[in-house]
């Protein structure tokens, strides 16, 4: 366990942490000044890139006809792999991809290799945008196609074990326990399948790249990404520049839900093209390249066996999921981890079969592996409840795991069984007939579902810098990236409350290289590991200021012991005699101090509980590496109403209640939770895109064909949050709600779906169709 | 875009229907072009790029007034008001989703009607009192639709929120705010990946009833 100071003991009575304030960032935001990456128009002749991209999913480039769009005016330069320059480094090696921390072990434009549809082929350049889009049609491509296969469905595709997956983060076989003979002997057992579409991001904006050369090696990128520092660390070995000659800039973003968590191509060809032309270059993909510009969830298929006793108890797990990958890369979202935790079971196997197909490596997407495992594990467990006929409640209480089944650590902490109550209790659960099929609004069939929610607290850490005035300002600083999370304003909270100072003298800035690194946001460790770094770096300002106050004869605390001084709301006094000390303010005055500066470093998840032992720890055992299993928990509650004779469903009513550490402002939490679930409500109900099996192409990449909810798809949410007190996880006792949001909410819709009309549709998304086609089931 | 199909008279001012700006006019207008345009396989799309670009190239000066004021701006017909707005005239706030009026993120109001200001092209927009996010507040002085988005956190990244911003004022003044559930279904041409939607319609709400 760690000695370092909490937050809860330095600020037992927070200020304004929790508060549920209107974001810091709020006002630039909605009069129009917040400027997103393709917004930097200032820059000394800023020109415009669009990209060409492949129509064919697999073939070679046999030659470019250039004549016609070269002679249009403002056209600047048209690249492809025949003149673009080479990279320092390309991820088309393994040792290359992990030094760039590619996503994907492909570059475009190195070859005349076409691997995807919708892969770049080539960035044409012109003075404007309408110019540089006129110019990429006219560019003739002469390819050489072949027959591409589109997934793993496809009769020719070849399934194999990739052994690891999620680039070696996760193995491919898990085993605890004797899951098949527990299987075999179980008096009860289930098996079903459940697939999943893919599903695009789509974050409002769409990835966008500025590039500026300031120098012939030093070059400065708006780049909209969820980790400025990851994208510099990129583009930096790429192009073999020393790391702090690429600065990386992302002040705001517009989402990005996974999508923006890594550097695609599309970052370092604009880069590329701004050097070709000597001049700043700025790239938006367009809507249908959103598609195949930036990942995707995969297409896959689970297949689900579980055991159980008469009662209901679990006795036997078993996992395997079949998913579509890239001719590079095993990339599959790691599904089993939350079925390997999420209820007592004794007896847990899981494995993971790819096949290559003409795709796109698929990426992290909101909840990787957590929300597709959730809606398998989650479904199951309600079909045992009707088995067994008991309350979808009480099927998860009996299997309720007092530690983690899947490493015997005890949590650090877990408020599921409350969330079950309070979230039973908001939303009338009580009243809910047991019997599907059984609730009628008017000609309308009534559902109620509900599912549990899980989230690991990933290991993580990172840096951040306070720097303090003496006429009671401050300035702090996180190479952080707001997605919309709140990142600005409740950082902003922490600091104020850790510098005893109103929010309107506290400054926030992040999203830049030149501030201390900080990590990506994604995989929900942002809150905390900012949180906390803010945290410890005020710390190291009272510190500073401490050493300063005890030599100065002047001071109340001259002579005092260091240890024996506290800081409390700015002030400086000694523990055992408050009434003994004095205002920062005033002692930095008489010092002569304009400013001191802090810094501080804030870990998360095992990395706090143990940091050596995180840091040594085998890479698919980080989370783990400490004495306590660390996890989020909730639980989502919703009504649906179905149509019988058109099948569609409107989810009507929403409760979410999670028990998530320390929540910093009550206000963008509840807006997390709220567009988490919407998220995942899109997901059960209407998202997915559909890869032509012949071709291999998207038919539907726009936002009219691949539908994600609208205004009129969301009722009113109700969100809560039980109050939490974790002092294993990091200084601020904050686990990060991002992804858990989404977590078990297709399984709840899906649940709703089921008990409205007794038909168990395994197969996301849940669309008209498959509701009429689907046989009711007698429970 | 709830104004491409309603016959809802509220949704349009008199004497709006002939020249707006809209989708509707332009596919008349520019019929011929278009219907050689919609024939595709026969042609390629740089053909049929071609084909527009002969009746319509060449940059040339073009008025737009834009939140009060008139601005000239050199450019080619074929650039969109977005465009226009966003390059040209280094507007940013009104912003770029997917370019074929399917998001909303770019609503403008134009003659004080909104607008997908990516399916309108900027030449066709002189003569017209264009509002973005920009001009909506006085001064320092925020609009009461966007004290009520502050408020009631109707955003979370904020890419999507200039637009639902402009989509609420219009969506009140329309008379399409009455209730929830009215204001829930005027407001679906404007996508939120955040899903701040019950947000967006208690702001939404909170103006209409002030009205």
């Amino acid at each position: 366990m760690d000695t370092e100071p909490q937050f809860f003991e330095t600020n037992p009575k927070a200020g304004v942490v929790g508060q549920p304030l209107d974001r810091v960032e709020g006002r630039d935001k909605v009069t129009g000044k917040a400027k997103y990456s393709a917004e930097f128009n200032a820059l000394p002749g800023l020109v415009h890139a669009v990209l060409k991209t492949s129509d064919v999913a697999k073939g070679r480039i046999t030659g470019f006809d250039t004549s016609a769009a070269l002679k249009q005016p403002g056209v600047l330069a048209i690249l492809t792999h025949q003149n673009l320059p080479k990279l320092a480094k390309t991820p088309n090696d393994a040792e290359g991809k992990k030094a760039i921390g590619a996503p994907m072990g492909f570059m475009p434009l190195t070859s005349d290799q076409i691997h995807y549809a919708g892969q770049p082929v080539a960035i044409v350049v012109a003075d404007t945008l309408e110019r540089a889009q006129y110019a990429a049609a006219l560019l003739k491509v002469q390819v050489a196609a072949e027959k591409p296969l589109a997934s793993y469905e496809d009769p020719r595709a070849e399934l194999f074990d990739p052994t690891k997956v999620q680039d070696g983060k996760t193995p491919a076989h898990t085993v605890r326990g004797n899951a098949q003979a527990a299987f075999a002997a179980a008096p009860l057992q289930l098996t079903h399948k459940y697939t999943h579409a893919i599903n695009h991001h789509n974050p409002m904006e769409p990835g966008a790249t500025t590039a500026h050369w300031e120098a012939p090696d030093r070059l400065t990128v708006y780049d909209a990404t969820q980790g400025v520092t990851r994208t510099q660390k990129a583009l930096s070995t790429m192009l073999g520049l020393p790391t702090e000659q690429v600065r990386v800039v992302t002040k705001f973003i517009g989402g990005g839900f996974g999508c923006k968590g890594s550097s695609w191509p599309h970052t370092i060809l604009t880069v590329q093209a701004a050097k070709a032309v000597g001049r700043p270059v700025k790239l938006s993909l367009t809507r249908p390249q959103m598609f195949t510009g930036m990942g995707h969830r995969e297409d896959q298929t689970q297949t689900l066996k579980v055991g159980a006793t008469q009662d209901g108890k679990l006795t036997a797990l078993i996992h395997e999921k079949t998913s579509t990958t890239s001719p590079w890369d095993n990339y599959a979202e790691p599904n089993s981890k939350i079925i390997n935790m999420l209820y007592a079971c004794e007896n847990f196997e899981s494995s993971y079969q790819l096949a290559r197909a003409n795709v796109m490596t698929s990426t992290f997407t909101r909840a990787p592996g957590e929300a597709p495992g959730s809606f398998a594990i989650e479904c199951s467990l309600d079909d045992l409840a009707y088995q067994i006929g008991i309350d979808p409640i009480e099927i998860r209480l009996r299997n309720y795991a007092e530690k983690d089944p899947s490493t015997g650590q005890p949590w650090s902490s877990k408020s599921l069984k409350q969330c079950y109550a309070r979230g039973a209790e908001l939303f009338g659960w009580s009243k809910r007939n047991p019997k599907a099929g059984a609730t009628r609004d008017g000609r309308l069939l009534v559902g109620w579902g509900m599912a549990t929610a899980s989230y690991p607290v990933h290991n993580s850490q990172g840096t951040a810098r306070a720097r303090l005035y003496a006429d009671g300002h401050a300035v702090v600083q996180a190479g952080a990236t707001d997605l919309g999370t709140g990142t600005y304003t409740v950082m902003t909270q922490v600091a104020a409350d850790a510098l005893g100072l109103p929010m309107d003298k506290v400054r926030f800035e992040l999203g830049d290289t030149r501030l201390p690194t900080a990590p990506n946001s994604g995989g929900s460790v942002a809150a905390g590991t900012v949180s906390s770094s803010v945290y410890m770096a005020v710390q190291d300002v009272w510190q500073k200021l401490i050493k300063v106050a005890v030599l100065d004869k002047k001071s109340p605390l001259y002579r005092a012991k260091p240890a024996d001084v506290e800081v409390k709301q700015g002030r400086l006094q000694l523990k055992g005699n408050p009434q003994k000390g004095e205002e920062f303010g005033a002692l930095m005055k008489r010092a002569e101090m304009t400013d001191v500066e802090g810094n501080g470093q804030g870990r998360y998840g095992s990395g706090y509980e143990d940091a050596q032992a995180a840091a040594n720890a085998d890479p698919t055992k980080k989370d783990e590496a400490a004495h306590h299993s660390m996890h989020s928990f909730g639980a989502h509650f919703c009504e649906v109403k179905v149509d019988p004779e058109l099948g569609t469903v409107r989810v009507t009513r929403w409760v979410s209640v999670h028990g998530a550490g320390r929540i910093l402002n009550a206000k963008t939490a509840r807006s997390q939770i709220i567009g988490g679930s919407i998220f995942g409500i899109g997901a059960a109900l209407m998202e997915g895109t559909v890869r032509d099996p012949n071709y291999a192409r998207y038919t539907n990449a726009s936002l009219a064909d691949y539908h994600i909810p609208v205004n009129a798809d969301i009722p009113d949410m109700t969100v809560e949050f039980v109050e939490e007190h974790d002092p294993y996880i990091n200084a601020m006792g904050v686990k990060g709600i991002g992804e858990i949001s989404m977590v078990g909410v297709s399984a709840a819709v899906a649940n709703a779906v089921f008990h409205a009309t007794g038909k168990r549709i395994r197969s996301l998304p849940i669309t008209p169709d498959k509701v009429l086609e689907t046989k009711a089931v007698q429970v | 875009m709830p104004h491409d199909f309603t016959p809802d008279p509220a949704a349009q001012p008199p004497g709006s229907a002939p020249n707006d700006g809209s989708r509707r006019t332009f596919m008349k207008q520019a019929g011929g072009i278009l219907g050689l345009a919609l024939a595709p396989p026969l042609i390629s799309q740089a053909e049929r790029l071609t084909a527009f670009s002969k009746t319509v190239a060449g940059v040339a000066a073009m008025q737009l007034k834009v939140n009060g004021t008139v601005r000239t701006i050199q450019a080619e017909p074929r650039v969109t008001l977005l465009d226009a707005l966003r390059e040209n005239l280094d507007l940013t706030g009104t912003k770029k989703g997917c370019d074929h009026g399917q998001c909303g993120a770019c609503t403008v109001l134009v003659d004080g009607r909104r607008v997908n200001s990516c399916l309108t092209l900027a030449v066709m927009n002189q003569n017209k009192e264009i509002t973005t996010i920009e001009g909506l507040g006085q001064g320092e002085e925020l609009h009461p639709m966007q004290q009520a988005f502050l408020k009631h956190d109707g955003f979370q990244c904020g890419y999507c929120t200039p637009g639902q911003i402009m989509s609420g004022v219009a969506c009140v003044q329309e008379g399409h705010a009455k209730t929830d559930d009215q204001a829930r279904e005027w407001m679906s041409g404007n996508l939120c990946r955040c899903g701040a939607y019950p947000n967006i319609v208690a702001a939404v709400r909170e103006v209409a009833q002030r009205k």
